[in-house]
């Protein structure tokens, strides 16, 4: 019996698999503190399925927490930053490129230290003690708790990174140490840029993490607990402690892989109408196709795994105006979670696509009378506009004109009253308004392999056999039982002009979890 | 023209729309030109025809493996490492600076030197997009000697080449940069202000940012940012034939390296129409040619530069993924590229495409 639960900024779902179904779903309110929401909605879920503590044999959390902090600057630490790898990489400093309001908060504690290595593998320059010392004690001196740590290649030999790392440990006991390695791939700036995230929130972690752990102590729940991950799988919960930056896009990953559960499709589209917006991504084998560009997170580059995904401002709580043209328009301006004291089937006095949705003829919601006297051809009109506007949507993550599947996920469902064009089938699965907290539920264990490889030496197809192994071993490590750890993706990228046949090969693998197994 | 740190979005995209494919990720290139400009310093473009006669001027540029440079960037010391040392071998400083490819990063470069040292950056490069080998450039067509030439590595150290083909400049600095690691600085073709102005393509910093620029406005507009561009580029002093010459999804890439290059193809299905013939485009390090069927509807020297569909982002050969959707857009290139000289030094057969050159508007006359 497994419980997913999702906390996002307003609400915090909670929902109980058993065989294969929802036995149980609820939503209550956030609450500041994280864990009495989360306990909440557990008991809430447990008590509606009429099953003990003991019979759970399996909880995912899944968190927005993380990222709004980001976004938000809350509870950030100031982080001392360490780069190995001169004389390169001199031109370009640490935080280049970051708005001046968040480095006002992370500081300006910048350690330069020669090492790194080259493409090869050969050392840019030898690692050199006494400087990391020296930077040691200067940390010691500002008495700053977090640090980030990066270096040249660090994707292809952590050697340096991990050398640095004990120095300090060593010099100032109790230090968070986070390594690029540890948390980014191949892009040193943007590998850094992670680091430095995840350094910043590893307090933060500490306490969330700890307040969902001492939550399930009070439900007296002992299973497993793991947090979900950017890519839809998970991580076990002390690991998000130590890589909060992990868990940054989790939460559209997470409703996007409880859609395909509660649909049964591998290969859709998915429309997840909260709210304020709507997000649409793509669904592929039954994962999120994964964007190639780089994102911005809170004003920083990245590049996380993150999913590919297009959102509009639609939701149900968008304002409805007619314009002066005689158009009417529907959103981006939102009442957001205020939709249910300010929409007028809600007894207030602001004309929101949720009303429009009431008054076209959707039941269950609210007190129909309250837009009786809505002019029917403005309802007519914004009808069109919002169907207009999901069609515009899923037609821009198509990657063909053929009519796809597509499921409707999300509170903001209710506003799709009609056969979208473009759209093979609708799948409107039930407990699709908690999809996320299902996802999560859901969620696999994921591994991945990325470095260089000289196609020259070993070959291709060894070289490609060997990048299948190291994911395949990076998700059993992670927790996957080996048996159901399948490779999930294997992108090569050719080295231009390097000798031997270089050859960049990314694998994954995910799998279940061995835990799952066992129970 | 005038560069300001609000134009460094627009500039580096237009640059890479001119990379054609490679070139490098304009990105880094960016964050330096914006940590210079708010150390306060200035760029002082000049229009080529401003350039004195007897002026000295040196094309500044980066050499190597863009996936070398994800991990490690540029360095500007080396850069005026690179300059100094090019100088004393010349006996005289330089008078300006210039591009020797105004596509992907080395659009930058030569503008951060410019901002660093105070000297001019003549707006011109030596063939108005992106090419893989150093011979590739109007100033070798039209006589002028990459040597002397310098190359420096992150410690700062020289390599002073002086010899008399250009081809053979091109295997040495091939064999240097491997020897250095994958990536190095380089100036490269010293020249006079007269040379430049009889070898140089004109423009091009310009036209990069306008062409970013133009991204911009149609985006902002909700127009297609696409087809913005492309009456942006059809509707200059100087008109281009530009035209869409494929859209759909990619269906199929193939990679290979070989020789110190990136050769390959890919396939883009149209959209909703699993029967009808894909366009393929074949590239080396940049995209060289599209056709369809035994059509050709693109060749080199013309650029061919393959866009997000939806946001006109240009996209690299090493980026593009399965699945992208993306717009393949053909662009001329100016009479000065297309010189029987030129041809042949950049023309299909210097890429071992066994054809002609037939430029794109009569290919595809849009």
């Amino acid at each position: 019996m497994r419980i997913g639960v999702d906390v996002g900024g307003t609400n915090t779902d909670a929902v109980i698999i058993h065989e294969g179904r929802v036995i149980a779903a609820l939503k209550t309110p956030t609450t500041d503190d994280v864990g009495t929401g989360v306990v909440l909605a557990i008991r809430g879920v447990l008590a509606q399925a009429g099953v003990p503590p003991a019979a759970v044999t399996q909880v995912t959390i899944g968190t927005t927490h993380f990222t709004n902090a980001f976004v938000e600057r809350r509870r950030l630490m100031e982080v001392a930053v360490l780069r190995l790898s001169l004389p390169s990489n001199t031109s370009v400093r640490p935080m280049i490129d970051w708005p001046s309001d968040l480095t006002a908060v992370i500081g300006d504690h910048i350690y330069w230290a020669h090492g790194g290595y080259e493409f090869d593998g050969r050392e840019i320059a030898p690692f050199d003690a006494a400087e990391i010392e020296a930077a040691a004690r200067d940390i010691r001196r500002k008495g700053l708790r977090h640090v980030a740590i990066s270096c040249a290649f660090s994707p292809i030999n952590d050697a340096m990174e991990q050398r640095a790392a004990a120095i300090l440990r060593d010099m100032i006991p109790g230090l968070h140490v986070t390594l690029s390695s540890e948390v980014g791939r191949m892009g040193i700036i943007e590998r850094e840029n992670a680091a430095i995230m995840n350094a910043a929130l590893s307090s933060m972690s500490g306490t969330v993490v700890g307040a969902f752990r001492s939550a399930l102590q009070k439900l007296s729940i002992s299973a497993p607990f793991y947090i979900s991950q950017n890519d839809g799988t998970i991580m076990a919960a002390d690991h998000v402690e130590r890589f909060p930056v992990l868990t940054f896009a989790s939460g559209l990953t997470n409703s996007m892989r409880g859609a395909a559960w509660l649909s049964g499709q591998q290969d859709a589209i998915v429309v997840d109408i909260g709210g304020t917006t709507t997000d649409v991504g793509v669904l592929s084998h039954g994962y999120p196709r994964e964007t190639s560009m780089a994102i911005d997170v809170g004003g920083v580059r990245t590049n996380f795994r993150m999913p590919d995904l297009h959102s509009i401002g639609l939701g149900g709580g968008s304002l409805v105006t007619r314009q002066a043209d005689g158009s009417v328009t529907v959103g981006p301006r939102s009442v957001g979670y205020d939709l249910i004291t300010k929409g007028m089937v809600f007894g207030g006095d602001i004309l929101t696509a949720t009303d429009i949705a009431v008054a076209a003829g959707r039941g269950g919601i609210g007190d129909r009378s309250a837009v009786n006297g809505l002019d029917r051809a403005l309802v007519a009109q914004a009808v069109d506009t919002i169907h207009a506007m999901v069609e515009a949507a899923i037609d821009r993550m198509k990657t063909s004109a053929t009519a796809v599947p597509v499921i409707l996920v999300g509170g903001g469902g209710v506003l799709v009253s009609r056969p979208l064009s473009g759209v093979s089938d609708l799948h409107v699965p039930e407990h699709a308004d908690v999809a996320n907290a299902i996802g999560a539920a859901m969620a696999q264990v994921g591994g991945e392999a990325d470095r260089i490889h000289f196609y020259d030496r070993v070959g291709r197809e060894a070289a490609l056999d060997n990048a299948k192994q190291e994911a395949v071993a990076a998700a059993t490590a992670a927790g996957a039982d080996p048996a159901t750890v399948r490779v999930m993706e294997v992108e090569e990228t050719p080295v231009a002009y390097m000798p031997g046949n270089a050859v960049r090969v990314r694998a994954k693998a995910v799998g279940d979890l061995a835990a799952i197994i066992a129970a | 023209m005038q560069i300001t740190i609000n134009d460094l979005i627009d500039f580096t995209r237009g640059a890479a729309f001119l990379g054609t494919g490679g070139g490098g990720d304009p990105y880094v290139g960016r964050l330096l030109l914006k940590q210079e400009m708010e150390n306060g310093r200035t760029i002082n473009i000049i229009p080529l025809e401003q350039v004195a006669d007897e002026a000295q001027v040196v094309p500044i540029a980066a050499i190597g493996a863009p996936s070398v440079m994800l991990e490690r960037a540029p360095k500007i010391e080396a850069l005026e490492k690179a300059l100094s040392v090019l100088e004393e071998k010349l006996g005289r400083k330089a008078d300006a600076l210039t591009c020797i490819e105004s596509g992907g990063i080395n659009a930058t470069l030569p503008l951060i030197l410019a901002a660093r040292t105070g000297l001019p950056i003549v707006d011109a490069d030596g063939m108005g997009r992106a090419f893989p080998e150093l011979q590739m450039v109007t100033f070798n067509i039209y006589g002028l000697k990459a040597s002397p030439f310098v190359m420096t590595n992150d410690r700062c150290e020289a390599v002073t080449f002086d010899v008399e083909s250009n081809h053979f400049a091109e295997q040495l600095a091939r064999s240097t940069v491997m020897a250095m690691a994958g990536a190095a600085h380089l100036a490269i073709y010293p020249m006079s202000g007269r040379q430049l102005k009889q070898a140089g393509v004109p423009g091009t910093l310009s036209l990069a940012l306008d062409i970013g620029r133009a991204i911009a406005a149609a985006r902002r507009g909700r127009a297609d940012p696409v087809q913005g561009l492309l009456d942006f580029l059809s509707g200059m002093t100087e008109p281009r034939h530009a035209v869409v010459l494929a859209e759909g999804k990619v269906v199929d890439i193939s990679r290979e390296t070989r020789d110190g290059f990136n050769f390959g193809r890919v396939q883009v299905q149209p959209f909703g129409d699993a029967g009808a013939l894909p366009a393929e485009i074949v590239f080396r390090n940049e995209y060289l040619t599209v056709k369809q069927g035994a059509e050709f509807l693109a060749m080199v020297p013309d650029l061919v530069c393959v866009l997000d569909a939806e946001t006109a982002e240009p996209i690299t050969t090493e980026t593009l993924k399965y699945g992208a959707r993306v717009k393949v857009v053909g662009v001329s290139v100016p009479p000065v590229m297309r010189t029987g000289a030129a041809l042949a030094t950049f023309g299909p057969r210097a890429f071992g495409i066994d054809s002609d050159y037939r430029p794109l508007e009569g290919l595809v006359p849009g």
